[in-house]
């Protein structure tokens, strides 16, 4: 079986809710959007207080290339703009609407059955997929139009479907793959149609058997597109990662997917394509996992964006007294929430609440030089060097050593046997030599 | 037997004439004249090779000072340094007024209590990076002591109780070397004023009244009342932040007691004037509640 050639390491996946039914959250009765939702240029809102919003109303604007606006998840007033702490605890701008009723606005088509024909050209696909704020939804939360639009000298070969999940404890995307396969595979068939290529691979990991076989039957509908099973291996969802599981090629240093002819997307970000393309639907809602060892009955909910962190932990019954965290993504890269009044955004795949003994970092001890943070390194760097030259301050050294490469998936600190921080570091180490950098390039 | 030895030490004797009259000639022909003043010069500087004027070490400051005696130097020297300097040099000691590292937040531990964990990396620049700080001020210190590990002079400790660094006014030569490792730009070098005091707007906190009173119980709000009370003008607020015009301020106290939130702070603590009675005590900032959840980098 398929899988990438250079490090990795092999969490226990824990899926506990692998069967569980997507279920849909009651409204909130206050839904609170942040402005700005994806990578990029921030969007300013362009809604005020005691405006009328509809669902799929749009409240920010957003001029820039790298950028992506938001929608209205709710109908209501809105209430207030103000700045709210995000899941880092920083203050960021959203938009505040008191939820009354669920009217929608009549451009969205909220038929159930499901529309095949894609009737749109591929640069209107490409102009649908930014109205509709559609960004990346495995967490990275990119623009996915600036995906679509490859720059001259590139041409994609290949569209790559990311169903990988190795995150462990997520099952949102294996849901959605069982509940909406030809769903996604139509977004799919759209995104060739817009980057014109005529073949696309979906990569799932082997521990989904369920959903590789359902793919697979469904694909046989779809000219060009074919499933490839791949072995477990953390970190197998990471763009790179797949690329080199699913065709073999490398990503050069400082190179981007399209370099090698590749452009991959999230199964989630096909589903909110096809509800785009498709139904003229605006990314205002999205499957949201709610996993942790003490949870009694974890979940897949389709929720709403901006719907508050404890209306999720409220209905899967609360959260144990022995709680010591609650993650928003996965537990591997996922951040740990400050607060459960924050809102969902468009990135967040799942909500994971740890107990008190899972939720501390252990005791550091000296490094002990035994080499595992590079065998487990899935871009072939020395994460050991890249951390003690960071601390060193030692900045040419960091960059030498390729920092810039690092794709923070944390494998190195979580196999490290003397517990050392050395993805922080890294970060630091990564954060700092950017910045020398933009300076060298401004100088020039 | 005899003859071998008296060879030998002849030859070497010879040779070694020979040897001697080379290295003589090349000495004297590349001799370097170098002002004995400079090796005087460096010996009277601080010593720390901190860098804070900009120069490779103490040794190349000193032979910028002899050289050009327009030069005004070295940042760190205290009084005594430039009295040995001049001295040594036969010019007028300059006047310097003592300058010293301030820390221009308060909030810490007791004043910004604690709303989530942080058990990563220990380091502000990381740790800034993360999260605006355990306290949830997104401008204030952090406490995981950068500015302690930049300090060449050991003059920076955190105190435990507060969580904030502490500058020791014997030890700190002002080079700024803290305020250049702060990510949060919380330290400021200000003049020392010995005998009236500093006084500092003891908070860099830029968010709107609500939102700053919300994280810490004695931020600085942008009231604007200590610009009313200055009789100098030294005080301006920008960004919902007073500022105090270290060239301005006579250090009169008057902005201290007319500060709603107790955030313009006073240095040495017994300089501090005592306040005259309030009619009333002002209202405690509201308690952040604690989280259920720990938020860990």
């Amino acid at each position: 079986m398929k899988t990438f050639n250079i490090g990795g390491v092999h969490p226990k996946d824990n899926k506990l809710n692998a069967d569980a039914p997507i279920r849909e959250l009651p409204l909130p009765k206050q839904a609170c959007v942040m402005a700005s939702q994806h990578l990029g240029a921030p969007s300013q809102p362009i809604v005020k207080k005691g405006d009328k919003v509809k669902v799929g109303t749009v409240l920010t604007s957003n001029e820039a290339f790298l950028g992506a606006v938001v929608h209205s998840p709710v109908s209501g007033t809105v209430s207030k703009i103000a700045e709210i702490a995000d899941a880092s605890l920083y203050p960021k701008p959203a938009i505040f609407i008191d939820v009354e009723g669920d009217e929608w606005e009549e451009s969205i088509d909220r038929s159930p059955e499901i529309k095949r024909e894609i009737s749109l050209s591929g640069p209107e696909i490409i102009q649908r997929v930014k109205e509709m704020g559609i960004v990346g939804m495995g967490g990275a939360c990119f623009p996915t139009h600036v995906k679509l639009m490859p720059p001259k000298d590139a041409k994609a070969e290949f569209l790559l479907l990311n169903g990988v999940e190795c995150e462990p404890y997520l099952t949102c995307d294996y849901r959605l793959m069982l509940d909406h396969a030809e769903e996604i595979l139509i977004g799919a068939s759209a995104l060739m149609k817009a980057l014109d290529v005529k073949q696309a691979i979906v990569g799932i990991e082997a521990n989904k058997p369920k959903a590789i076989e359902h793919m697979s039957a469904m694909a046989k509908n779809f000219p060009g597109i074919s499933v490839q099973a791949l072995k477990m291996k953390y970190p197998q969802g990471a763009e790179k990662q797949l690329i080199k599981a699913l065709t073999g090629r490398a990503v050069p240093s400082g190179k981007l997917p399209i370099n090698v002819g590749c452009v991959v997307d999230n199964v989630a970000t096909c589903y909110a394509v096809y509800q785009a393309v498709q139904k003229n639907m605006p990314l205002v809602q999205r499957i949201v996992t709610v996993t942790g060892p003490g949870i009694p009955q974890p979940a897949n909910f389709l929720a709403r964006i901006g719907t508050p962190v404890s209306a999720f932990l409220e209905a899967v019954g609360g959260i144990p007294a022995n709680t010591g965290k609650v993650i928003s993504g996965g537990p591997m890269m996922g951040k740990a929430l400050a607060d459960a009044e924050t809102c969902s955004v468009k990135g967040m795949s799942g909500i994971l609440v740890l107990p008190e003994d899972q939720s501390h970092r252990k005791q550091v001890y000296p490094c002990i030089r035994c080499g595992k943070c590079v065998d487990a390194c899935p871009m072939g760097l020395e994460p050991y060097l890249i951390a003690s030259t960071t601390l060193a301050k030692a900045f040419e050294l960091t960059e030498k050593a390729r920092v810039m490469d690092c794709i923070e998936c944390g494998c190195c600190h979580y196999t490290c046997p003397s517990n050392r921080p050395l993805l922080d570091a890294i970060k630091l180490g990564k954060s700092t030599v950017g910045k020398i950098i933009r300076a060298r390039n401004a100088k020039k | 037997m005899n003859e071998t030895i008296i060879y030998s030490i002849v030859l070497l004797a010879a040779l070694g004439l020979v040897l001697a009259l080379i290295l003589y000639l090349v000495a004297q022909k590349f001799k370097v004249e170098e002002d004995p003043r400079i090796d005087l010069v460096a010996e009277a500087l601080p010593g720390a090779n901190c860098g804070a004027c900009g120069k490779a070490g103490c040794r190349d400051m000193a032979v910028q000072i002899v050289k050009d005696p327009a030069y005004t130097g070295c940042p760190v020297c205290n009084e005594e340094n430039i009295a040995r300097i001049a001295e040594i040099l036969g010019r007028i000691p300059e006047k310097k007024e003592p300058s010293i590292a301030v820390v221009r937040c308060q909030g810490g531990k007791v004043n910004s209590p604690s709303r989530v964990g942080f058990e990563g990396l220990s380091s502000c620049s990381y740790a800034s990076s993360v999260f605006p700080g355990e306290g949830g001020c997104p401008f204030g210190c952090l406490g995981l002591g950068d500015c302690v590990q930049a300090c060449t002079f050991g003059a920076l400790h955190i105190n435990p109780e507060t969580g904030l660094p502490e500058v020791d006014p014997e030890k700190c030569t002002a080079c700024g070397a803290c305020a250049k490792a702060c990510p949060r730009g919380v330290i400021e070098i200000r003049k020392k004023r010995e005998k009236t005091g500093r006084v500092f707007i003891g908070c860099v906190n830029q968010q709107k009244g609500p939102s700053a009173m919300k994280v810490c119980k004695v931020s600085c709000i942008g009231c604007g009342k200590c610009v009313q009370a200055c009789p100098k003008k030294a005080i301006t607020v920008a960004n919902n932040l007073a500022y105090i015009d270290d060239t301005l301020c006579v250090a009169c106290q008057l902005c201290v007691k007319v500060c709603p939130r107790n955030a313009i702070a006073v240095l040495p603590v017994e300089k501090l004037r005592p306040a005259a009675p309030k009619p009333a005590a002002p209202a405690p900032a509201e308690e952040p509640a604690r989280q259920e959840s720990g938020a860990q980098a």
